[in-house]
């Protein structure tokens, strides 16, 4: 049986990749299209919140791709201190953009939505609050990997940051139930059937749901195999300039 | 076209534009930055073979 650690070899990892992103690409578009244009157009409004419940199918997917996106990258930067695959550590580099995106449209879209619903844009609440400093966290584990010019030194030193940021995506992931006096409210979707979505939202959003987690993965892979080229693009070069 | 969205179609259409913004700002620079990448890496290796 093929093992899964032939994947962190790069030839390999190119190999398959470029086999599984046109299909990928399909399927996370028509996933997200479908999702998208049901939640905004065939869904009614909420008796409390009006057509602002319409916000929930953007907000809620970004919202829990920025946390998961450092579960991906905490088992990336695993493999890397572990059984140092190059692929691995490239990975994680890759996903930081695209979970900062996320984070950055959870924080917008929560913002737009708190407005009409809390009456202010902004509240030093504990899930928004643990959000700006997950945003912190994205942006300083970029800069680190910008910031060092060895690459294995980087990967390191960001694997470590990374385990850190896990620890606090964790934490905003439960903010609302640490810290209970908080406008936020609980998950939308949720085991709790107080706390879970009506139906008519639920089916909706979960493909929303599905469409972003399909989007992360699929442009994890387009990003990494950047990341991979760049990696052998700076060795050529180099060989070049000694020659 | 447009659903009826009553009082809060400014916040509504709002939240899906910068979602939208935001989210194509991603897949565009992804995918320019691959296709640069990929057009260099190809010069350089048909310079070192050729």
């Amino acid at each position: 049986m093929a093992s899964i650690w032939q994947y962190a070899n790069p030839v390999k990892f190119m190999q398959t990749s470029a086999k599984v992103l046109p299909a990928l690409s399909v399927l996370t578009a028509v996933t997200l299209i479908v999702g998208l244009v049901w939640g905004f157009f065939f869904t009614p409004d909420d008796y409390k919140q009006g057509s602002t419940v319409k916000i929930m199918f953007i907000h809620v997917p970004a919202a829990l791709m920025a946390i998961n996106a450092w579960l991906m990258m905490l088992v990336a930067s695993l493999i890397w201190l572990v059984r140092r695959h190059h692929v691995s550590a490239l990975a994680a580099r890759a996903a930081a953009p695209i979970g900062i995106t996320m984070t950055l449209i959870a924080l917008f879209t929560g913002a737009i939505w708190g407005q009409p619903m809390w009456g202010t844009y902004w509240a030093w609440d504990p899930r928004l609050t643990s959000f700006l400093v997950l945003f912190l966290f994205y942006l300083g584990y970029m800069a680190l990997w910008a910031a060092i010019e060895n690459p294995d030194a980087a990967a390191d030193l960001t694997s470590v940051l990374c385990m850190v940021g896990s620890v606090f995506a964790l934490l905003s992931r439960y903010a609302v139930n640490f810290w209970n006096q908080g406008l936020h409210q609980g998950a939308s979707v949720s085991l709790d059937k107080e706390e879970h979505v009506n139906d008519v939202f639920f089916y909706p959003l979960l493909l929303c749901m599905i469409g972003f987690v399909l989007l992360f993965v699929l442009l994890v892979l387009l990003r990494t195999r950047t990341e991979i080229r760049t990696r052998r693009l700076k060795t050529l070069m180099a060989r070049e300039r000694m020659t | 076209m447009i659903p009826e969205l009553g009082k809060y179609a400014t916040e509504v259409l709002g939240a899906y534009a910068v979602t939208l913004l935001l989210l194509a700002a991603l897949i565009g620079g992804s995918l320019m930055r691959s296709a640069k990448v990929r057009k260099q890496l190809k010069e350089v290796e048909e310079r070192n073979n050729g």
